[in-house]
């Protein structure tokens, strides 16, 4: 065996004839080992310094929210934004109550319609299933626009009032395809032969679905749960289309403070939801690689 | 195998799939229907339609402001989506041989799952006249005036970098995860260069994963409308700024419908494009492995 002044000694003779190529199988060998010291530290500055970018905003934000002036000079730390956030921005807290509803809501029926298919398309073979695959992937990929448009025009086709309903539905259908690859994604690690032997015990089919599967599978639905609620409460374009009078969610109330004039109540808003988001993800943490793959 | 038995005696896919499949055609591909009809309808005078068939909304398109408009769309969306996936390759890569994925899956998705505009609002919070960087350059005496760093295409395009990365860091993410590193210590053992070892064995593996970062960013970025609207000036206008302007102030909805028509047909290539590739990587790896599985 080489020490390690052997292997500098000798990669020191290669890395100076390194320009004339045919080198040896050992002399490669040796000037990788040399090279392993620092390898991949390219992707890890690039790494570091994304999150860096993603989260240098947010940084900047969460400070300026405890500045006692209004710009952006500090001016000494105050707590000032947060007391308006909480004790003076009634209607900032009505769009949030209506957001609530709404995420839940939605995110509690594309759950049920989401996990049912999920387990119709993994453990089954029939017509139209290609067709169920296909349709729940559009949405994810279509523009949000289109889709907000798309539900404008067709809500004033069928004259459905625009408001707490039309956002309901906008949500449960762009929350859906999330929580159907969610579900999927567990499905695909579960055990088969389960199903089988609660069939061979006499087990009907929505016995088997109720006290075998879903119990099963829980993680995987609360995950996407979780997921539909948090997309729910984030989206803001396709909600701006089809949004009536009275049903201000918080994203869009979010959007007239950023539209008109900014106050720094918007700083510490985003603190506390950075926070809510957080959270979220904190709980979905054994998730996260299911939500990287889904995306 | 038990699978084929129970198909073979009961198949409940129907009754369990049905439900979503009536949702998304009712609430998704008959709105999209609807669009498709209505850009070929003459326009109402207050929003609407008159049922009277014309091609003058896609006449109307061909008017070179559009048609430069468009250009700018894509030259917009081309430029970010190349820097996402330029960033994303090195940072998935990385991720996927650290130690700590969780933590770092964990700082990817947090500003990804923060609200759009909360994130859009500390860019102008930044950028801006009044801005951190004006302020504090003002305030080491660097400069009097305000640099204009925001209101133009480089803000939109640098804001569009930082919402969009994340959808390109996680699924390149996810396919260098299923990688098996030790095929690039192979190549190099076989005298592969570490550029050739990279370009040659570790970009064709991930190949899935990269076209699906490439739709995730190119797609929205180009129908983008907050981001224009918000960081951009008035000739950083895009596409779907556009859309929503005929929609929602010009009424003219023929015309927002035609222009619709053309971004679900360029997302609707790509995705077609992008199942094709997972398709026929999933039949590769299939004939390769012997593997049984055809589950999405």
């Amino acid at each position: 065996m080489r020490n390690k002044q052997g292997i500098n000694v000798y990669s020191h003779f290669i890395s100076r004839l390194s320009k004339k190529k045919p080198t040896s199988e050992p002399a490669r060998h040796a000037r990788r080992a040399l090279q392993n010291v620092n390898h991949r530290s390219l992707s890890n500055t690039v790494l570091t310094l994304s999150v860096a970018f993603l989260f240098l905003p947010l940084a900047v934000t969460v400070i300026y929210s405890f500045n006692r002036a209004k710009g952006m000079v500090w001016n000494g730390f105050s707590l000032g934004w947060y007391q308006k956030l909480f004790f003076g921005s009634e209607k900032l807290w009505t769009s949030f109550g209506n957001s609530i509803i709404i995420a839940f809501a939605s995110a509690g029926l594309s759950t049920a319609l989401g996990t049912l298919a999920a387990i119709g398309v993994n453990w089954y073979r029939f017509r139209g299933r290609t067709y169920i695959q296909t349709i729940s992937f559009l949405p994810m990929v279509l523009p949000e626009v289109i889709i907000g448009i798309s539900m404008l025009i067709f809500f004033s086709a069928v004259n459905v009032p625009l408001g707490m309903l039309t956002i309901f539905i906008a949500h449960t259908t762009f929350c859906l395809p999330f929580v159907f690859l969610m579900v999927l994604a567990r499905l695909d690690e579960f055990d088969f032969s389960i199903i089988e032997a609660a069939h061979d015990l006499g087990a009907s089919e929505k016995q088997t679905l109720f006290r075998v599967i879903v119990p099963a599978i829980m993680p995987g639905i609360l995950s996407g749960f979780m997921m539909a609620v948090t997309m729910s409460l984030e989206d803001f374009v396709i909600t701006f289309f089809v949004s009536g009078p009275g049903s201000t969610t918080l994203p869009l109330y979010v959007f007239s403070m950023v539209r008109y004039g900014i106050s720094p109540v918007i700083n510490a808003l985003s603190f506390v939801m950075i926070l809510g988001t957080m959270f979220i993800a904190f709980l979905l943490r054994n998730f996260l690689k299911n939500i990287a793959a889904s995306k | 195998m038990s699978r084929q038995k129970l198909l073979a005696s009961r198949n409940y896919g129907i009754p369990y799939s049905f439900p979503m499949g009536i949702w998304f055609s009712l609430f998704f591909l008959l709105p999209i229907g609807i669009i498709i009809t209505y850009s070929f309808m003459k326009k109402g005078l207050h929003g609407g339609v008159l049922w009277q068939p014309t091609l003058d909304a896609y006449a109307q398109m061909l008017n070179p402001s559009y048609g430069r408009l468009f250009i700018r769309t894509l030259q917009v969306t081309f430029i970010s989506t190349v820097l996402s996936i330029a960033i994303a390759l090195p940072c998935g890569y990385a991720m996927a041989r650290s130690k700590m994925q969780t933590l770092l899956l964990f700082l990817i998705i947090i500003p990804f799952w923060t609200n759009s505009l909360i994130r859009i609002n500390a860019w102008i919070a930044i950028l801006g006249n009044e801005g951190f960087i004006n302020e504090t350059l003002r305030k080491i005496g660097l400069i009097h005036e305000s640099l204009p760093l925001l209101y133009n295409q480089s803000a939109v395009i640098l804001v569009l970098v930082y919402m969009y990365l994340p959808y390109a860091i996680l699924p390149i993410f996810t396919a260098m995860d299923k990688f098996d590193f030790s095929l690039l210590e192979a190549a190099r053992d076989l005298g592969a260069t570490k550029p050739q070892s990279m370009f040659k064995v570790l970009l064709p593996n991930v190949r899935s994963g990269i076209v699906t970062a490439i739709i995730f960013t190119f797609i929205p970025i180009f129908g983008a409308y907050t981001v224009p609207l918000l960081v951009g000036g008035k000739d950083s206008y895009m596409i779907g700024n556009i859309v929503v302007d005929q929609v929602t102030k010009v009424r003219n909805w023929p015309l927002a419908s035609a222009f619709s028509m053309i971004i679900t047909v360029v997302s609707t290539a790509g995705v077609l494009w992008m199942m094709g590739t997972s398709a026929r990587e999933a039949a590769r790896s299939k004939a390769a492995l012997g593997k049984q599985d055809g589950a999405l």
